[in-house]
């Protein structure tokens, strides 16, 4: 095997993380499918730096987690205001500015 | 004239030498060896892989948010270890450590705030939604394999293995990385964590609308009328003479305070309850208050050793 699996199993992650944000009506479990696919190219881009036999992908990746930790926080903290307010989790109830 | 006498030299020279070898061609200086992939690292991508697809999978496919985060949470820990295995050990480290350790726990406090039992309702809003959704992962996975597969297979790698043996391995490289070339970014990322601190804070701040009442308001509120009765409900067992939670409250003439009946346990039937009926009207004698012994047994009580059980008398 090559190095290049580890793409295979990343595009193939990052496809289920995409379908997952499709499909799920739970907004929580959409923001997990978002964070799969973050993950998914976190290791694309391992990978990438091995290929390259330089540390810029692993750095660039580092600063995807710090990303996706203040995404988490500011998100999380939306879905719970959301909920306060519409006592529903489900991304189908929020639809005050639908028309 | 002079060019043949220049190969008469060179002639010569060559005479005078004895035949050597033929010298092997120095490497390259500048291209380290290429990297090879270990049969360990192949066994461990074959079994943490599955894995990794088989937590994705399950995410999307549970019906429960809470198994759809343990499954994530499957999912991480086999990339962190996959960062570890492909020379990228402080990022496997710090993919379980910050990942699953602290943002799938964040998310496991929200699901349990939000409300476990909020699971997804089986109705489409759009119709064909959830088929046309997986429709397009396949063919998605099929073009980004396929053009992956194409694209890639000839790559030579070149390694980590150079990098992270030297400057004091991978960690201290990485620092020296982000504290010279990625600088700017790194200062960019503190402005970004304090703003989404400030953002956590004000999302998440609830503001108490109303005080909460006292107690003189709330009995004004109730004798108001703002409430069904001026009166909390009778307590089970009020005037009745067990005390359990499945005994209705007897009202002075004996019969049930309806209001009194539990909705969640299943009321006992009138029948058992004619002899608390007749003591509370008066018809059966009172127990001694003075006497030392057990009360007299009433012969003609058709009940049975439950029924005292449940008032004490034995």
């Amino acid at each position: 095997m090559t190095p290049s699996y580890y793409l295979l199993l990343s595009a193939l992650l990052f496809t289920i993380g995409a379908a997952g944000v499709l499909v799920r009506r739970n907004a929580i479990v959409v923001f997990m499918c978002i964070e799969l696919m973050l993950n998914a190219v976190n290791l694309s881009l391992v990978t990438f730096s091995r290929i390259n036999g330089g540390l810029d992908g692993q750095l660039m990746a580092f600063f995807v987690m710090v990303v996706a930790a203040a995404e988490v926080v500011v998100g999380l903290a939306i879905i719970m205001s959301i909920f306060k307010t519409r006592r529903s989790a489900s991304v189908d109830d929020a639809n005050l500015l639908k028309y | 004239m002079s060019a043949l006498l220049s190969v008469a030299d060179l002639m010569a020279d060559f005479l005078a030498q004895p035949p050597q070898p033929p010298q092997p061609e120095p490497p390259l200086p500048q291209v380290p060896p290429a990297d090879v992939v270990s049969t360990g690292e192949a066994v461990a991508f074959w079994v943490l892989g599955p894995l990794a697809l088989a937590g994705g999978l399950g995410m999307v496919f549970a019906r429960n948010a809470v198994h759809s985060a343990l499954w994530l949470v499957l999912t991480m820990l086999s990339l962190g270890v996959l960062y570890m295995v492909q020379q990228a050990p402080f990022l496997g480290v710090v993919q379980i450590i910050v990942y699953t350790g602290a943002i799938m726990m964040l998310f496991l406090f929200v699901l349990m705030l939000v409300g476990r039992e909020a699971s997804d309702s089986v109705v489409e809003v759009l119709r064909w939604q959830r088929l046309s959704a997986g429709v397009v992962g396949v063919v998605f996975a099929g073009l980004v394999v396929s053009a992956l597969a194409g694209a890639l297979t000839t790559v030579d790698p070149l390694g980590l293995a150079a990098v992270n043996s030297t400057g004091g391995g991978n960690v201290a490289q990485l620092g020296r990385l982000l504290f010279t070339d990625f600088l700017f970014p790194f200062e960019l990322t503190s402005a970004l964590l304090i703003t989404a601190a400030l953002g956590g804070m004000v999302l998440g701040y609830t503001d108490r609308r109303e005080l909460r009442r006292s107690q003189r308001e709330l009995v004004e509120a109730r004798f108001r009328g703002d409430h069904d009765r001026p009166s909390p409900l009778p307590g089970p067992g009020v005037f009745a003479t067990a005390n359990s939670v499945a005994t209705p409250a007897l009202l002075p003439d004996g019969s049930v305070a309806p209001e009194s009946l539990s909705e969640i346990i299943a009321p006992r039937e009138r029948a058992s309850l004619e002899r608390d009926e007749a003591s509370v009207a008066g018809a059966l004698p009172g127990p001694d208050a003075h006497a030392l012994v057990p009360p007299l047994r009433v012969t003609e009580n058709p009940h049975t050793d439950r029924d005292r059980t449940d008032k004490g008398e034995l």
